[in-house]
Protein backbone atom coordinates (compact mmCIF):
# COMPACT_ATOMS: atom_id res chain seq x y z
CA UNK A 1 0.00 0.00 0.00
CA UNK A 2 1.42 3.48 -0.88
CA UNK A 3 0.07 6.35 0.77
CA UNK A 4 1.62 10.00 1.65
CA UNK A 5 -0.23 9.30 5.39
CA UNK A 6 2.06 6.44 6.04
CA UNK A 7 5.18 8.54 5.42
CA UNK A 8 4.90 10.22 8.62
CA UNK A 9 4.85 7.03 10.72
CA UNK A 10 7.87 5.21 9.01
CA UNK A 11 9.82 8.67 10.11
CA UNK A 12 8.63 8.04 13.45
CA UNK A 13 10.00 4.13 13.65
CA UNK A 14 12.62 5.53 11.81
CA UNK A 15 13.63 8.19 14.86
CA UNK A 16 12.51 5.58 17.75
CA UNK A 17 15.21 2.77 16.04
CA UNK A 18 18.07 5.56 15.93
CA UNK A 19 16.93 6.32 19.81
CA UNK A 20 17.39 2.79 20.48
CA UNK A 21 20.81 2.11 18.89
CA UNK A 22 22.07 5.35 19.87
CA UNK A 23 20.99 4.02 23.41
CA UNK A 24 23.09 1.12 22.99
CA UNK A 25 25.98 3.02 22.94
CA UNK A 26 25.41 5.74 25.13
CA UNK A 27 24.35 4.07 28.28
CA UNK A 28 27.00 2.46 30.37
CA UNK A 29 26.68 -1.47 30.46
CA UNK A 30 26.46 -1.14 34.44
CA UNK A 31 23.27 1.13 34.35
CA UNK A 32 20.40 -1.30 35.13
CA UNK A 33 18.34 -3.06 37.54
CA UNK A 34 20.37 -4.06 40.38
CA UNK A 35 19.62 -5.98 43.79
CA UNK A 36 17.05 -3.65 45.16
CA UNK A 37 14.87 -4.22 41.93
CA UNK A 38 13.10 -0.99 39.91
CA UNK A 39 11.75 0.97 42.21
CA UNK A 40 15.51 1.22 44.68
CA UNK A 41 17.99 -0.26 43.51
CA UNK A 42 18.44 1.07 39.24
CA UNK A 43 21.73 2.88 38.93
CA UNK A 44 25.04 2.69 37.13
CA UNK A 45 26.82 0.83 39.31
CA UNK A 46 30.22 2.39 38.50
CA UNK A 47 28.96 5.31 40.64
CA UNK A 48 29.76 3.58 44.14
CA UNK A 49 33.20 3.62 43.13
CA UNK A 50 32.99 7.31 42.20
CA UNK A 51 31.65 7.89 45.97
CA UNK A 52 34.43 6.04 47.14
CA UNK A 53 37.20 7.43 45.28
CA UNK A 54 36.32 11.05 46.99
CA UNK A 55 39.35 12.43 48.71
CA UNK A 56 39.69 11.99 52.71
CA UNK A 57 39.95 15.72 54.10
CA UNK A 58 39.66 15.25 58.24
CA UNK A 59 42.36 12.92 58.97
CA UNK A 60 42.06 12.85 62.37
CA UNK A 61 44.34 13.69 65.86
CA UNK A 62 45.91 9.97 65.46
CA UNK A 63 47.51 11.55 61.87
CA UNK A 64 48.83 14.30 63.47
CA UNK A 65 49.93 12.83 66.57
CA UNK A 66 53.73 11.68 65.46
CA UNK A 67 54.97 15.20 64.28
CA UNK A 68 53.59 17.43 66.89
CA UNK A 69 53.97 15.01 70.05
CA UNK A 70 54.38 17.84 72.37
CA UNK A 71 51.22 19.74 71.63
CA UNK A 72 49.34 16.09 71.75
CA UNK A 73 50.26 15.02 75.03
CA UNK A 74 49.94 18.34 76.26
CA UNK A 75 46.20 18.15 75.61
CA UNK A 76 45.62 14.69 76.34
CA UNK A 77 45.69 15.74 79.82
CA UNK A 78 43.11 18.25 80.18
CA UNK A 79 39.49 17.98 79.16
CA UNK A 80 40.33 19.42 76.02
CA UNK A 81 41.55 15.90 74.89
CA UNK A 82 37.97 15.26 73.71
CA UNK A 83 37.94 18.24 71.05
CA UNK A 84 40.07 16.70 67.55
CA UNK A 85 42.40 18.71 66.62
CA UNK A 86 41.16 19.81 63.07
CA UNK A 87 38.19 20.88 64.54
CA UNK A 88 40.23 24.30 65.28
CA UNK A 89 43.23 23.82 62.90
CA UNK A 90 41.12 23.05 59.50
CA UNK A 91 40.82 19.55 58.10
CA UNK A 92 44.45 18.35 57.35
CA UNK A 93 43.83 17.16 53.89
CA UNK A 94 47.43 16.54 52.62
CA UNK A 95 49.34 18.09 55.24
CA UNK A 96 52.25 19.12 55.46
CA UNK A 97 52.62 18.84 50.97
CA UNK A 98 49.08 20.64 50.76
CA UNK A 99 48.35 22.74 52.74
CA UNK A 100 51.84 24.02 53.95
CA UNK A 101 50.15 25.31 57.13
CA UNK A 102 46.89 25.10 58.42
CA UNK A 103 44.88 28.35 59.34
CA UNK A 104 43.74 28.13 62.81
CA UNK A 105 40.54 29.78 63.92
CA UNK A 106 41.38 32.03 66.75
CA UNK A 107 38.09 33.77 66.97
CA UNK A 108 36.24 34.05 70.50
CA UNK A 109 33.28 32.69 68.00
CA UNK A 110 34.89 29.35 68.17
CA UNK A 111 35.44 28.78 72.04
CA UNK A 112 31.85 30.49 72.46
CA UNK A 113 30.63 27.29 70.87
CA UNK A 114 30.72 25.21 73.91
CA UNK A 115 31.96 28.42 76.42
CA UNK A 116 28.55 30.43 75.98
CA UNK A 117 26.64 29.48 79.06
CA UNK A 118 23.28 27.72 77.74
CA UNK A 119 21.25 26.14 80.61
CA UNK A 120 19.65 23.27 78.92
CA UNK A 121 18.03 20.91 81.34
CA UNK A 122 18.49 17.62 79.92
CA UNK A 123 21.62 18.24 77.35
CA UNK A 124 25.14 17.93 78.29
CA UNK A 125 25.72 22.06 77.61
CA UNK A 126 24.43 22.86 81.12
CA UNK A 127 27.29 20.95 82.34
CA UNK A 128 30.07 23.40 80.28
CA UNK A 129 31.87 26.46 82.37
CA UNK A 130 30.84 29.23 80.04
CA UNK A 131 31.62 33.37 80.01
CA UNK A 132 29.19 35.96 79.08
CA UNK A 133 31.17 37.23 75.67
CA UNK A 134 29.83 40.33 76.68
CA UNK A 135 31.05 41.13 80.08
CA UNK A 136 34.01 39.04 80.19
CA UNK A 137 37.65 40.72 78.70
CA UNK A 138 35.04 41.39 75.64
CA UNK A 139 37.16 42.09 72.40
CA UNK A 140 40.29 39.87 73.17
CA UNK A 141 40.90 36.44 71.74
CA UNK A 142 40.85 34.28 74.50
CA UNK A 143 43.63 32.62 73.36
CA UNK A 144 45.74 35.87 74.46
CA UNK A 145 44.93 34.61 78.60
CA UNK A 146 44.31 30.95 78.20
CA UNK A 147 46.00 27.80 76.59
CA UNK A 148 43.22 26.26 74.82
CA UNK A 149 46.00 23.11 74.60
CA UNK A 150 45.88 23.71 78.72
CA UNK A 151 42.81 24.91 79.09
CA UNK A 152 42.80 24.57 83.32
CA UNK A 153 43.79 27.77 84.98
CA UNK A 154 47.36 26.81 85.71
CA UNK A 155 47.82 26.92 81.90
CA UNK A 156 46.98 30.79 82.43
CA UNK A 157 49.24 32.74 79.64
CA UNK B 1 -28.14 -39.38 56.63
CA UNK B 2 -27.25 -35.96 58.06
CA UNK B 3 -28.64 -34.31 61.22
CA UNK B 4 -29.42 -30.50 60.81
CA UNK B 5 -26.87 -30.37 64.13
CA UNK B 6 -24.01 -31.45 61.45
CA UNK B 7 -24.79 -29.82 58.59
CA UNK B 8 -24.38 -26.41 60.58
CA UNK B 9 -21.94 -27.29 62.27
CA UNK B 10 -19.87 -28.68 59.12
CA UNK B 11 -20.80 -25.35 57.26
CA UNK B 12 -19.52 -23.19 60.40
CA UNK B 13 -16.50 -24.96 60.47
CA UNK B 14 -16.43 -24.91 56.38
CA UNK B 15 -16.43 -21.11 56.25
CA UNK B 16 -13.81 -20.67 58.90
CA UNK B 17 -11.12 -22.67 56.73
CA UNK B 18 -12.08 -20.93 53.68
CA UNK B 19 -11.53 -17.42 55.42
CA UNK B 20 -7.89 -18.74 56.73
CA UNK B 21 -5.59 -17.56 53.95
CA UNK B 22 -2.97 -20.67 52.45
CA UNK B 23 -0.20 -18.27 53.88
CA UNK B 24 -0.88 -18.60 57.16
CA UNK B 25 -0.29 -22.29 57.21
CA UNK B 26 3.07 -21.89 55.45
CA UNK B 27 6.00 -22.34 58.01
CA UNK B 28 8.95 -20.00 57.40
CA UNK B 29 12.57 -20.48 58.58
CA UNK B 30 14.39 -17.75 59.76
CA UNK B 31 16.90 -18.43 56.29
CA UNK B 32 13.84 -17.58 54.32
CA UNK B 33 12.30 -14.69 56.40
CA UNK B 34 15.95 -13.13 56.08
CA UNK B 35 15.88 -13.99 52.75
CA UNK B 36 12.98 -12.56 51.71
CA UNK B 37 13.82 -8.99 53.87
CA UNK B 38 16.56 -8.40 51.33
CA UNK B 39 19.27 -9.73 53.88
CA UNK B 40 21.87 -10.90 51.80
CA UNK B 41 24.31 -7.93 52.32
CA UNK B 42 26.73 -8.45 56.00
CA UNK B 43 27.05 -4.73 56.03
CA UNK B 44 24.00 -2.30 56.92
CA UNK B 45 25.06 0.97 57.76
CA UNK B 46 23.00 3.06 60.88
CA UNK B 47 23.59 5.90 62.87
CA UNK B 48 22.87 6.25 66.43
CA UNK B 49 22.15 9.96 68.00
CA UNK B 50 22.64 10.87 71.54
CA UNK B 51 20.34 14.21 71.96
CA UNK B 52 21.32 13.76 75.95
CA UNK B 53 25.22 13.84 74.87
CA UNK B 54 24.95 16.74 72.25
CA UNK B 55 25.91 20.54 73.34
CA UNK B 56 25.31 21.73 69.69
CA UNK B 57 28.77 23.16 69.24
CA UNK B 58 28.06 22.56 65.86
CA UNK B 59 31.28 20.96 64.99
CA UNK B 60 30.38 18.10 63.00
CA UNK B 61 28.43 20.70 60.60
CA UNK B 62 31.30 22.41 60.37
CA UNK B 63 33.90 19.26 59.56
CA UNK B 64 30.73 17.91 57.10
CA UNK B 65 30.89 20.83 55.05
CA UNK B 66 34.69 21.28 54.50
CA UNK B 67 35.14 17.00 54.28
CA UNK B 68 31.95 16.97 51.57
CA UNK B 69 32.40 20.35 49.21
CA UNK B 70 29.84 21.94 50.77
CA UNK B 71 29.85 26.12 50.25
CA UNK B 72 30.13 27.17 54.34
CA UNK B 73 28.15 30.28 53.34
CA UNK B 74 25.39 29.12 51.44
CA UNK B 75 22.17 28.20 52.90
CA UNK B 76 21.96 24.59 52.30
CA UNK B 77 23.85 21.86 54.38
CA UNK B 78 24.03 17.77 54.55
CA UNK B 79 23.26 17.66 58.24
CA UNK B 80 22.44 20.36 60.89
CA UNK B 81 21.97 20.39 64.93
CA UNK B 82 18.37 21.78 65.81
CA UNK B 83 17.78 23.52 69.00
CA UNK B 84 14.42 22.55 71.06
CA UNK B 85 13.57 24.90 73.85
CA UNK B 86 9.73 24.16 75.34
CA UNK B 87 8.82 26.64 77.38
CA UNK B 88 6.62 25.99 81.18
CA UNK B 89 3.94 26.99 79.78
CA UNK B 90 3.54 24.78 76.54
CA UNK B 91 4.90 26.74 73.57
CA UNK B 92 7.49 25.27 71.48
CA UNK B 93 10.38 26.64 69.94
CA UNK B 94 12.96 25.30 67.85
CA UNK B 95 15.50 26.90 65.44
CA UNK B 96 18.93 26.13 64.10
CA UNK B 97 20.43 29.38 63.04
CA UNK B 98 22.96 28.63 59.72
CA UNK B 99 22.18 25.22 60.33
CA UNK B 100 24.16 25.27 63.59
CA UNK B 101 27.53 25.77 61.06
CA UNK B 102 28.38 27.93 64.27
CA UNK B 103 27.18 26.51 67.01
CA UNK B 104 24.72 28.05 69.12
CA UNK B 105 26.79 31.15 71.19
CA UNK B 106 23.16 32.85 72.34
CA UNK B 107 20.32 32.22 73.97
CA UNK B 108 18.15 33.91 71.72
CA UNK B 109 15.67 31.78 69.41
CA UNK B 110 15.89 32.52 66.04
CA UNK B 111 12.37 33.41 64.82
CA UNK B 112 13.35 33.93 61.50
CA UNK B 113 13.07 37.14 59.21
CA UNK B 114 15.21 39.05 61.86
CA UNK B 115 12.95 38.36 64.84
CA UNK B 116 14.57 37.01 68.01
CA UNK B 117 12.95 35.67 71.16
CA UNK B 118 14.63 35.84 74.48
CA UNK B 119 13.23 32.70 77.09
CA UNK B 120 14.15 33.08 80.78
CA UNK B 121 15.89 30.20 82.00
CA UNK B 122 13.16 29.58 84.63
CA UNK B 123 10.64 29.34 82.07
CA UNK B 124 12.64 26.84 80.61
CA UNK B 125 10.78 23.36 81.09
CA UNK B 126 13.03 20.87 78.79
CA UNK B 127 15.51 21.99 76.38
CA UNK B 128 18.10 20.17 74.20
CA UNK B 129 19.74 19.81 70.62
CA UNK B 130 18.31 17.54 68.11
CA UNK B 131 21.54 16.81 65.19
CA UNK B 132 19.74 15.87 62.07
CA UNK B 133 20.90 14.21 59.02
CA UNK B 134 19.75 11.90 55.63
CA UNK B 135 18.09 8.96 57.53
CA UNK B 136 19.02 6.72 54.73
CA UNK B 137 15.71 4.89 54.78
CA UNK B 138 15.41 1.46 53.75
CA UNK B 139 12.44 2.19 52.05
CA UNK B 140 13.54 5.96 50.51
CA UNK B 141 11.02 7.55 48.30
CA UNK B 142 13.38 10.31 47.34
CA UNK B 143 14.79 7.21 44.74
CA UNK B 144 11.44 5.76 44.07
CA UNK B 145 10.47 9.67 42.15
CA UNK B 146 13.89 9.45 40.62
CA UNK B 147 12.79 9.35 36.66
CA UNK B 148 16.44 8.81 35.54
CA UNK B 149 17.72 6.47 38.07
CA UNK B 150 20.23 8.66 39.23
CA UNK B 151 19.91 8.51 43.26
CA UNK B 152 19.60 4.75 44.29
CA UNK B 153 20.50 3.01 47.12
CA UNK B 154 23.81 0.70 47.64
CA UNK B 155 23.75 -2.75 48.38
CA UNK B 156 24.94 -1.81 52.29
CA UNK B 157 21.85 0.53 52.32
CA UNK B 158 23.37 4.05 52.16
CA UNK B 159 21.21 5.83 49.33
CA UNK B 160 23.50 8.38 46.86
CA UNK B 161 23.15 10.27 44.46
CA UNK B 162 24.94 9.96 40.77
CA UNK B 163 26.45 13.40 39.72
CA UNK B 164 26.82 12.78 36.20
CA UNK B 165 23.21 11.32 35.89
CA UNK B 166 21.14 13.38 37.87
CA UNK B 167 19.48 15.91 35.58
CA UNK B 168 18.35 18.43 38.76
CA UNK B 169 14.79 18.08 38.41
CA UNK B 170 13.90 18.55 42.35
CA UNK B 171 11.41 15.53 42.58
CA UNK B 172 13.64 13.84 45.32
CA UNK B 173 14.29 17.07 46.85
CA UNK B 174 10.32 17.63 46.95
CA UNK B 175 9.62 13.74 48.50
CA UNK B 176 12.01 13.30 50.99
CA UNK B 177 9.90 13.67 54.14
CA UNK B 178 12.77 14.68 56.52
CA UNK B 179 13.87 17.48 54.44
CA UNK B 180 17.64 16.24 54.09
CA UNK B 181 17.70 16.98 50.33
CA UNK B 182 19.01 20.00 48.52
CA UNK B 183 20.13 21.75 45.03
CA UNK B 184 24.10 21.66 45.28
CA UNK B 185 24.51 25.12 44.30
CA UNK B 186 28.31 24.92 42.75
CA UNK B 187 27.58 21.08 41.33
CA UNK B 188 23.72 21.90 40.25
CA UNK B 189 22.40 18.33 40.77
CA UNK B 190 20.56 17.33 44.20
CA UNK B 191 22.58 16.75 46.79
CA UNK B 192 22.61 14.86 50.22
CA UNK B 193 24.49 13.04 53.09
CA UNK B 194 26.23 9.94 51.51
CA UNK B 195 27.16 8.48 55.35
CA UNK B 196 30.64 10.02 54.28
CA UNK B 197 30.86 6.96 51.61
CA UNK B 198 34.41 7.14 50.73
CA UNK B 199 35.46 7.13 54.55
CA UNK B 200 33.28 4.54 56.07
CA UNK B 201 34.10 2.21 53.46
CA UNK B 202 37.76 2.25 54.18
CA UNK B 203 37.17 1.59 57.80
CA UNK B 204 36.98 5.45 58.74
CA UNK B 205 34.11 6.90 60.83
CA UNK B 206 32.32 9.77 59.17
CA UNK B 207 33.18 13.25 59.09
CA UNK B 208 30.82 14.13 61.65
CA UNK B 209 31.29 11.32 64.05
CA UNK B 210 35.01 12.17 63.84
CA UNK B 211 34.32 15.77 64.53
CA UNK B 212 32.03 15.25 67.24
CA UNK B 213 33.76 15.42 71.10
CA UNK B 214 30.81 14.47 73.53
CA UNK B 215 30.00 11.37 71.07
CA UNK B 216 26.39 11.79 70.16
CA UNK B 217 27.16 10.38 66.93
CA UNK B 218 27.79 7.12 66.40
CA UNK B 219 28.14 4.95 62.94
CA UNK B 220 28.00 1.00 62.69
CA UNK B 221 26.99 -1.93 60.53
CA UNK B 222 23.81 -2.87 62.13
CA UNK B 223 24.27 -6.75 60.96
CA UNK B 224 27.07 -6.98 62.91
CA UNK B 225 25.40 -8.33 66.31
CA UNK B 226 28.91 -6.91 68.27
CA UNK B 227 28.81 -3.64 66.68
CA UNK B 228 28.56 -0.94 69.47
CA UNK B 229 25.93 1.00 67.63
CA UNK B 230 23.97 -2.28 66.74
CA UNK B 231 23.90 -3.27 70.38
CA UNK B 232 22.24 -0.14 72.00
CA UNK B 233 19.63 -0.17 68.88
CA UNK B 234 18.85 -3.84 70.02
CA UNK B 235 19.17 -3.27 73.69
CA UNK B 236 18.12 0.35 74.18
CA UNK B 237 15.50 2.57 74.10
CA UNK B 238 15.72 4.68 71.08
CA UNK B 239 13.62 5.96 68.42
CA UNK B 240 13.16 7.41 64.54
CA UNK B 241 11.75 9.97 63.39
CA UNK B 242 8.39 9.81 60.98
CA UNK B 243 7.90 6.16 62.25
CA UNK B 244 4.24 6.68 60.43
CA UNK B 245 5.63 7.53 57.11
CA UNK B 246 6.89 3.84 56.46
CA UNK B 247 10.37 4.74 55.38
CA UNK B 248 11.52 2.66 58.17
CA UNK B 249 14.72 5.48 58.95
CA UNK B 250 18.06 4.21 59.81
CA UNK B 251 19.45 6.98 61.69
CA UNK B 252 17.97 6.00 65.39
CA UNK B 253 17.66 8.52 68.06
CA UNK B 254 18.17 8.31 72.00
CA UNK B 255 16.05 10.91 74.25
CA UNK B 256 13.90 12.93 71.75
CA UNK B 257 10.45 13.64 72.71
CA UNK B 258 7.05 13.89 70.40
CA UNK B 259 7.78 17.59 69.69
CA UNK B 260 10.63 16.76 67.36
CA UNK B 261 9.66 16.38 64.01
Amino acid sequence: MKSHAWRPLYLVLGIVVLILIARQFLVPKSFGIHERGYMYGWYREENIEDWKRYPVSYRSEEYCKDCHSDKYSMIMQTPHAIIQCENCHGPAREHPSDPPKLEINKTRELCLRCHFPLPYPSSGRANIRGIDPEKHNPGIECSMCHNPHKPTLEGMK
Amino acid sequence: MITRRDFILNAAKGIAGLALPLTALEILSPDQLLAARGDSSKVRWAFLVDTFKCVGCGFCVKACKLENGVPLDANVTRTWVERYVLAKDGRVFADTPKGALYGFTTGKIDLGLGKFQDIKKEDIEKAFFVPKLCNHCENPPCVQVCPVGATYQTPDGVVLVDRTWCIGCGYCIMACPYGVRFFHPVYKVADKCTFCYHRITKGLKTACVQACPFGARMIGNIRDPNDPVSRIIRTERVGVLKDEYGTRPQVYYRGITREVI
